[in-house]
């Protein structure tokens, strides 16, 4: 537990360094300031810029029951070259799989740019024992996956016992070795308030995130324009208060292009240009990169496009 | 299920190398997303609208209207004197007594919501001409001033035929013919704010509108003509203070409403004096935004920017006092910087835009003048980087810290992007500060407690006291001043009350 | 042998106590000799009213209206002097009721006068009636008693406070309508009553920048004139009736305050 930094104040006694207070969060005046940046219009090279910047940072993903090698096979082709008739598209960050599937992914996309993440600690739910959730994660660090997006419990969470799932972040950090980037899904669909989103973030960022994660895509509410933002502004104090970096990855429901856009535009005008990076943003989606390219590809011929010309892989 | 064959090693290369290629962003350019000016029509000259038509001046006389973000030129608008508003009070006085007090409550009533679906139908159209004319960023008027104006004549619009629910015990009547005098900060929403609770009330109007902003208003008149509504219940005379001042010296007028500033509305009291008419002022403000130290901080932030920044600062309710608690003075003010460094400034057409133009010279040389007295007497001045057109009325959002409860930029209304932050210790000082001054029109407070809430809305001398928000309005909502803020509401059961005499016993 | 009277000073009534004019002079009206107060007497009413205001508008609308509803009752029990100083016995019956009707409106008034207001949006809007500060009144000549009592009442069971001139030429109702004051449990400076010549006092009260609302029932020719005074800072300025009895009267120096707040989770 050398690397966890002290706790965030106003859970526990306050230690140094001193993560931002505490604070809350007003919902209707979030819920405005997100509506407002969505009002953005996006036009010409700056929509082509938000697009390739989208696929970029993108963590194309299966999560399905059904996956198999074959499936993630496709996936990883597509990941790497996300559109074989315009090689001006560049590759996404990472694909995102279940534990089995790590080798297959990883093989897939060897020597490219593309990353391989692993869900782990139990995903969906976060409900197992933390022995087995832990040999989860050493298992596909150990298999080389680049990135694990572990649950936080919120069972624990809800019932107050932060502690715990203070502890259980530690340890999964701890885990990931140094040899994987380590997102901490929060789940926010389930934890009913802003105040508890922001909660959250400081308790998993202080645990030793990398990134904080919104959703598991699992849940009938996923990531939306509010919750994210309340995420930038807990990951704007921090880097503040202590310089540190932590990313934010959006995942679930995200489908259109028009929405990414809006993710981003929250991204830029929150945390600036430095947080347009791949390093520092992640877009958790499979069906959303198919609507870009098609998106691009009317920016590029001035037709709006049928999505019969684009791959479902 | 089909696996496809992996990508050669040359593609993977040139894959990797573009994606490093981008790594580093210093700027994301939005491309200029400029609203189409061609959705509005501008005649080349406008004459009064008296009478259900557009008529010449009979005082010969006209000035340039002109688009303040561009100094272009717009239109000639017609200056009326002393005859053309004693036309349009007659025909009001006409309008009133043979048809408008005569007709059925329910029938003004649909009248109204004739009015207020038009709007509604036509919003782009007049949100693009309040833009051009005012210099407003066309999200605010888009968003904000039409569907608000809109807003205003479907809830009075209802009032009409209910008016005795709204005063039992008073049997309530029209007073007869309103004079109107209306700002240029919001000038179609200003108008739906006088005309649409006056003719709910049952009586006719003489409306002028602000020297500088006469297009929305001259618009509006096309809107009256589609709802057919009778000739002569709304008459528009436009023109300079003087214009003003005929309507408020008219005797033939029952009721004088006025929006603007307090010195202009202390000469108005003066000149109604002794005359029995009645009278609403809604003058200016020097709201203090109150921020303790466990409020929600980024929320705050968004409020404090939204008081100040909104429409350029000019609002009379604008919250242009910051008052922050000491113990989060370095975090607000950090934040606050680093909000205004993302303010857009410039085409007010631009979706995009969040600051347009001032919206005149001389409001933009009494802005300067303002700060330079505020850098004078020692305040520490901020303005985020940003490029200013060089045409035009412009002026960058400004902050000042270090700024004493004395200095003019601390007691005085500017009406401009201009911020003055001063701080507290304890509930007691804020409220103590926050009073100071002859205004009374708003005040902000942001912290989480809720007795304290209640306690400093309770505490604070302000018409409107917006608790963890900022720049709310509603046409259910009254709206009005304390102390030399003015006197009357507007908006609410309680706007109606202006508007009506009563036969109580 | 008759027994001789002790007669009554009649003084001028500021901060519930009855000092003599600081000027020293007095005029003759009614047979006494009346304090005629200066422009030093109102300066000091005012500011005392003010300070007053504090505490009166703080105090509950229950506690107001049972300060007012005592004041019935001491009108009641001095019935024969206040009657001496007007038109008798039937008018300060009228007064006495009139002060008990007002009293009863301290604690409905923001039922009647405020509202609930739905907003189009998250939020919880509402406007609750507040008092404006001090009100300047001048007295109407006649009905001496009634007319002051239609006057003050309103203006004080809002949360107001007054400085009263008293009609000039019958100020001795005034000052019995004062003693009742100071003997029930009005607090001192709610009600100040000036006693002298209203043309010389009217001026300075419409002018005076501490005066918030200003009611002209009593003034004459200079109505004009002290609403142009008014003016400089934005008074609230109504000429009520003589005899009235509404709760529009008491709205007439009530401000109205909306409050918004986010409704959210």
């Amino acid at each position: 537990m050398a690397t966890a930094p002290a706790l965030p104040g106003g859970f526990e006694l306050p230690l140094e360094p001193r993560l931002p207070r505490l604070g809350s969060v007003d919902a209707v005046g979030l819920e405005e300031r997100a509506a407002m940046l969505a009002t953005r219009s996006i036009k010409r090279a700056s929509k082509v810029f938000a697009l390739d910047l989208a696929i970029r940072c993108m963590d194309l993903t299966t999560l399905e029951g059904a996956d198999t090698p074959g499936k993630v096979a496709a996936l990883s082709s597509k990941a790497i070259r996300p559109d074989p008739t315009d090689p001006g598209i560049p590759s996404v960050a990472a694909i995102c799989v279940y534990p089995n599937l790590v080798p297959a992914a990883l093989e897939r996309t060897k020597g490219t740019s593309v990353k391989v993440a692993s869900v782990a600690t139990a995903f969906p739910s976060g409900q197992a024992p933390l022995d087995v959730k832990l040999a989860e994660v050493r298992d596909v660090v150990a298999m080389g996956a680049h990135e694990v997006d572990m649950v936080i419990d919120r069972g624990a969470f809800l019932s107050g016992r932060y502690a715990q799932v203070y502890d259980e972040i530690v340890q999964v950090k701890e885990a990931c070795a140094g040899r994987a980037h380590l997102k901490v899904i929060l789940e926010t669909g389930e934890l009913g308030s802003y105040d508890n989103v922001r909660r959250a973030a400081l308790l998993a960022i202080a645990g030793g995130a990398d990134f904080i994660k919104t959703s598991t895509g699992k849940v009938s509410t996923n990531a939306t324009l509010p919750v994210a933002l309340c995420m930038l502004e807990v990951i704007r104090d921090v880097h503040e208060e202590t310089g540190r970096v932590v990313g934010l990855k959006v995942a679930g429901g995200i489908r259109q292009a028009k929405q990414a856009v809006q993710y981003l535009v929250q991204v830029y005008e929150t945390l600036g240009p430095a947080w347009l990076t791949p390093d520092r943003y992640r877009i958790g989606a499979s069906t959303l990169l198919n609507d870009i390219l098609m998106q691009l590809r009317k920016e590029r011929t001035g037709r709006y496009q049928n999505p019969d010309y684009f791959t479902i892989d | 299920m089909k696996t496809p064959a992996p990508v050669t090693e040359g593609g993977r290369d040139a894959v990797l190398a573009k994606s490093k290629r981008a790594a580093i962003v210093s700027k994301w350019d939005y491309a200029p997303a400029p609203e189409a000016k061609d959705l509005v029509k501008i005649a080349d000259r406008y004459g009064l609208f008296i009478g259900g038509k557009f008529v010449e001046p009979l005082s010969k006389q006209r000035y340039t209207t002109i688009d303040p973000s561009s100094e272009e030129p717009l239109s000639e608008i017609a200056q009326a004197g002393k005859a053309d508003v004693a036309k349009a009070v007659r025909a009001a006085r006409d309008a009133y007594t043979r048809r408008w007090s005569t007709l059925r409550p329910s029938e003004r009533a649909k009248y109204l919501y004739r009015i207020a679906r038009i709007l509604q139908e036509r919003s782009r159209e007049f949100a693009v001409l309040e833009s051009r004319n005012g210099g407003k960023p066309i999200r605010e008027s888009r968003d904000v001033d039409l569907p608000l104006a809109a807003a205003h004549f479907f809830y009075y619009a209802g009032w009409a035929d209910k008016l005795e629910y709204a005063f039992p015990n008073r049997k309530p009547r029209p007073i007869g013919v309103a004079g109107q005098i209306i700002p240029w900060n919001f000038p179609l929403l200003m108008l739906a704010w006088k005309i649409a609770p006056a003719l709910a009330a049952g009586n006719t109007v003489v409306l002028k509108p602000a020297e500088t902003t006469p297009l929305t208003a001259l618009l509006f008149c096309d809107v009256l003509r589609q709802a057919e509504l009778p000739p002569g219940v709304v008459n528009i005379v436009t023109g300079d203070g003087r214009t003003g001042a005929e309507l408020v010296a008219n005797a033939d007028v029952n009721k004088i409403a006025f929006t603007g500033s307090t010195e202009v509305g202390k000469a108005i009291q003066r000149a109604v004096a002794g005359s029995g008419k009645r009278l609403t002022l809604e003058l200016g403000g020097k709201a203090a935004n109150i921020v303790f130290d466990d409020a929600p901080l980024d929320q705050a932030v968004e409020g404090i920017v939204n008081g100040i920044y909104f429409n350029q600062g000019h609002v009379c309710c604008a919250g242009s006092r910051l008052f922050v608690q000491e113990s989060i003075y370095d975090a607000i003010i950090a934040k606050l910087k680093r909000r205004m460094s993302t303010l857009r400034v410039g085409d007010p057409l631009d979706k995009n835009t969040d600051v347009g133009a001032i919206n005149s010279k001389a409001q933009l040389e009494k802005i300067a003048g303002l700060v330079q007295s505020g850098v004078d007497e020692g305040a520490e001045i901020y303005q985020p980087p940003c490029k200013l057109p060089e045409r035009g009325y412009w002026f960058a959002p400004t902050v000042f810290t270090n700024v004493a409860q004395s200095y003019r930029i601390a007691q005085e209304e500017i009406f401009g992007p201009v911020l003055s932050v001063l701080t507290f210790r304890t509930p007691d000082e804020a409220v103590e500060k926050a009073n100071n001054t002859p205004y009374g029109l708003s005040a902000g407070v942001w912290t989480e407690k809720g007795s304290r809430i209640l306690a400093m809305a309770q505490r604070l001398r302000a018409g409107v006291v917006w608790a963890n928000t900022y720049n709310r309005f509603d046409p259910a909502s009254p709206f009005g001043g304390y102390k030399e803020s003015g006197f009357g509401r507007e908006g609410g059961r309680h706007g109606l009350e202006p508007y009506l005499a009563f036969d109580e016993g | 042998m008759t027994r001789l009277a002790v007669r009554k000073t009649y003084k001028l009534f500021i901060g519930g106590a009855f000092p003599r004019s600081e000027s020293g002079r007095t005029i003759v009206v009614e047979g006494a000799n009346v304090a005629r107060g200066s422009r030093k007497d109102l300066r000091d009413a005012v500011r005392i009213a003010r300070q007053a205001g504090v505490a009166w508008s703080g105090a509950t609308a229950y506690n107001r209206g049972q300060v007012l509803y005592r004041l019935g009752e001491m009108m009641e029990a001095r019935g024969a002097a206040l009657a001496a100083a007007c038109r008798g016995e039937a008018e300060v019956e009228r007064a006495i009721d009139r002060v008990v009707w007002y009293a009863g409106w301290a604690d409905k008034l923001a039922q009647v006068v405020g509202s609930a207001n739905a907003v189009a949006g998250p939020y919880f809007n509402f406007t609750i009636p507040e008092p404006t500060g001090v009100v300047g009144i001048i007295a109407p000549a006649a009905p001496a008693l009634l007319g002051l009592v239609t006057r003050v009442l309103p203006a004080i069971v809002g949360g107001n406070t007054v400085v009263v001139i008293a009609s000039e030429a019958h100020p001795l109702a005034a000052i019995e309508l004062a003693e009742c004051i100071a003997t029930a449990d009005v607090p001192p400076g709610v009600v100040n009553i000036i006693t002298g010549l209203r043309a010389e006092l009217a001026p300075v009260l419409a002018s005076h920048m501490d005066v918030a609302g200003l009611d002209l029932c009593g003034a004459d020719g200079d109505v004009a004139e002290l609403e142009r005074l008014g003016a400089e800072n934005v008074k609230r300025i109504v000429r009520g009736r003589p005899d009235s009895q509404s709760p529009y009267e008491i709205t007439a120096f009530l401000e109205l305050k909306t409050v918004w707040h986010p409704v959210g989770l």
